[in-house]
């Protein structure tokens, strides 16, 4: 038996930023020391409580039991009251979104921490909205997180300011609040006609719906529906993505590559739990619009990947690319390549995190002027100063043959991204395939067309990285390569170090996924969990 | 009143979308501020109508649920209402900066040809 406290610590991965952020805001913004030092310990001590969470559920799990822990806020029983839900997958993307989060903070440690005022407190806002996304089990409150990490995006994007950021800022800003009105509209058509927005309640109840209550219900799911996928970046909503990427700051951006995953990760979730049955409509609903939509978007990445000019760009549609995998993965597979949908989900998002990282320091050498006149401040309140000492710095350790590293680190993300073996995004991409291609039952040609692609794809990012490589490591050039601190190159070398992780341990690593695939497809299990969830005091029966 | 209450919806999108996809920003912000109005009276809507029924049961010791309306959706647009209003104050601050920055109120931040 896990002792009480133990339960608790579901709702710390909310709870704990939200508090940091709300001391840091109380700082001064020159107390910029003590302001790291708070987010640093916040965010190993979150990477400690997911990694806790998450050997919790493996242990639980594979003991037999179930691995859903549900816990009730205010105690208030299930489809009534707020749920936090932690099971496979929410452990999974926590843990996820933990590494990336200290990676990339780690990362702005370097420079970038000076560039604007709050970040940290926006940094820490954003792992909010995430782990709690992650952690939700009613649609209400998936809204109401998505709008706590899109808030802290708009910050974070706007972070460093400037014109470029700005003019992408009023497209990322606009395009979201639109779609935040879509996500009401279609959690409004699905309360009138279901009368609960708990998710494990909505699955048992929407099944038996029929007539006109069926065509408002189907419509709201769809508007839903538009909403994750504008997030998700599917074309054609998502033409706003690798414009909005590019000019994040490094950091920024590498934490933006697991934000278009919460797109993913919330059609997977309300997807499989409400649709994954065989009983009437829900049967599948709207699986062939994820699969056609997804391989569009695979083509239209595919075809901006080559046509990208700046490797900010390249990144942008390596993203697309990667949703474009997922969505029509999902839509194709029928709940059977979930197991490969999840690892490539997990090393795609690692790879593209450190590319993000990455591709600053590579292409410092020819953009070091551009780099500081895009740091200049816009507001000169309190922080104006904070940039001038950019240059003179405690964490400013050298360390040589930068170009031989960034070299190695740019190959690696490259071959990842790729999909080359034998690093973890080859073994992704064949797990999809392999399950995808299934020779008992004959292949239809939606599926060899996405085959097709997915290796396309894969070909054609190899060809932009190194035409980039090339260009920007290889050719001898007069300049110096620029210092390459110690803060920039851990948080690279740590996502990589994970992704290496991925392919050396492969075999546990793909056990936890498909075993993270078979509790999604267990509806019944979740649906136990959350609505038997036990309250912890029983008030007096009125 | 249900006519009423739809056509106030409806002129509200109709405006609202129309507004969004003109080229200043100052039109985008007041579409988006009648989209979100629209929205937050069709979530109301979603309750159903009610007239003269509290969301709120009172002191007697058996209420009558017959007698009182839905609360959920009026919880609900509470939170749509403030996060509205949060987003729509943080847009006017980028569109400010934009038009710092760019010198135009365009979108786009060039006025094109």
């Amino acid at each position: 038996m896990t002792p009480s406290w133990m339960n608790h610590l579901i709702v710390a991965p909310v709870l704990l930023p939200l508090v940091a952020s709300a001391v840091m805001l109380l700082l001064k913004e020159r107390r910029r020391r003590a302001k790291n030092a708070i987010s640093l310990a916040t965010l190993g001590a979150l990477l400690a409580i997911v990694i806790a969470l998450l050997v919790q559920t493996v242990t639980l799990g594979f003991s037999g039991g179930t691995a859903t822990r549900v816990y009730l806020l205010g105690d208030w029983p299930a489809p009534f009251g707020i749920v936090l839900v932690v099971d496979w997958l929410s452990s999974l993307m926590l843990v996820l979104t933990s590494i990336i989060a200290v990676a990339a903070f780690v990362y702005s440690l370097a420079r970038w921490d000076r560039a604007g005022p709050r970040f940290q407190a926006l940094f820490l806002l954003q792992i909010m909205g995430l782990n709690g996304a992650f952690l939700t089990g009613d649609l209400f409150n998936l809204f109401v997180f998505f709008e706590i990490l899109l808030a802290a995006s708009y910050g974070l994007l706007l972070h460093g300011s400037g014109a470029q950021r700005v003019k992408a800022g009023v497209h990322y800003v606009a395009i979201n609040v639109g779609t935040s009105l879509l996500f009401l509209i279609g959690v409004a058509l699905i309360y009138g006609v279901a009368g609960t927005l708990n998710m494990a309640d909505l699955a048992t109840i929407i099944p038996s719906t029929a007539g006109l209550d069926l065509a408002l219900l189907q419509s709201g799911f769809a508007v839903l529906g538009i909403a994750f996928l504008v997030k998700a970046g599917m074309w054609p909503l998502g033409f706003w993505l690798p414009r909005t990427y590019a000019v994040a700051v490094p950091p920024v951006a590498a934490l933006f590559a697991i934000l278009s995953k919460v797109g993913i990760y919330a059609l997977l979730r309300v997807y499989l739990l409400l649709f994954g049955s065989d009983v009437g409509w829900t049967e599948n609903f709207g699986e062939e619009w994820l699969l056609f939509g997804g391989i569009t978007t695979l083509a239209f990445g595919t075809i901006g990947v080559l046509a990208a000019r700046t490797l900010s760009r390249v990144a942008g549609y390596c993203v697309i690319i990667s949703s474009g995998t997922l969505l029509a993965t999902i839509g194709a597979g029928e709940g059977t390549a979930l197991g490969g949908v999840l690892f490539y989900l997990v090393s795609s998002t690692l790879g593209l995190s450190a590319f993000y990282l990455l591709l600053e320091l590579v292409e410092r050498r020819e953009a070091e002027a551009s780099v500081r006149a895009v740091v200049e401040p816009v507001f000169d309140d309190e922080y104006t100063g904070a940039v001038a000492v950019l240059e003179e710095d405690e964490v400013g350790i050298v360390i040589p043959a930068t170009i031989a590293i960034l070299g190695g680190g740019f190959a690696f993300c490259a071959l990842l991204l790729a999909g080359l073996p034998p690093l973890s995004g080859f073994i992704a991409k064949f797990a999809i395939i392999h399950s995808l291609i299934n020779l008992d039952q004959g292949i239809g040609a939606s599926t060899w067309v996405f085959v097709g692609l997915l290796i396309g794809s894969g070909l054609a990012i190899l060809i932009a990285t190194t035409r980039a490589g090339i260009d920007l490591l290889w050719e001898p050039s007069e300049k110096a390569p620029p210092p390459l601190r110690i803060a920039e190159a851990a948080p690279v070398g740590l996502l990589l170090l994970v992704c290496l992780g991925l392919m050396v341990f492969a075999g546990p690593a793909m056990r936890y996924m498909e075993r993270t695939g078979q509790s999604l497809q267990d509806r019944q299990g979740y649906i136990n969990a959350v609505l038997g969830a036990e309250r912890k005091s029983r008030g007096v029966a009125p | 009143m249900e006519i009423v209450l739809a056509l106030g919806i409806g002129i509200f999108t109709a405006s609202g979308v129309w507004l969004m996809l003109r080229p200043r920003t100052f039109q985008v912000i007041l579409g988006l501020s009648l989209l979100s109005y629209a929205v937050n009276l069709f979530i109301y809507a979603m309750g159903r109508l009610r007239v003269d029924a509290p969301p709120v049961v009172g002191s007697e010791a058996v209420p009558d649920l017959a007698q009182h309306t839905d609360p959920l959706p009026q919880a609900l647009v509470l939170t749509a209402i403030v996060i509205s209003f949060a987003m729509t104050a943080l847009l006017l601050v980028v569109l400010m900066a934009a038009r710092g920055l760019t010198g135009t109120d365009h979108v786009d931040g060039d006025e094109g040809e």
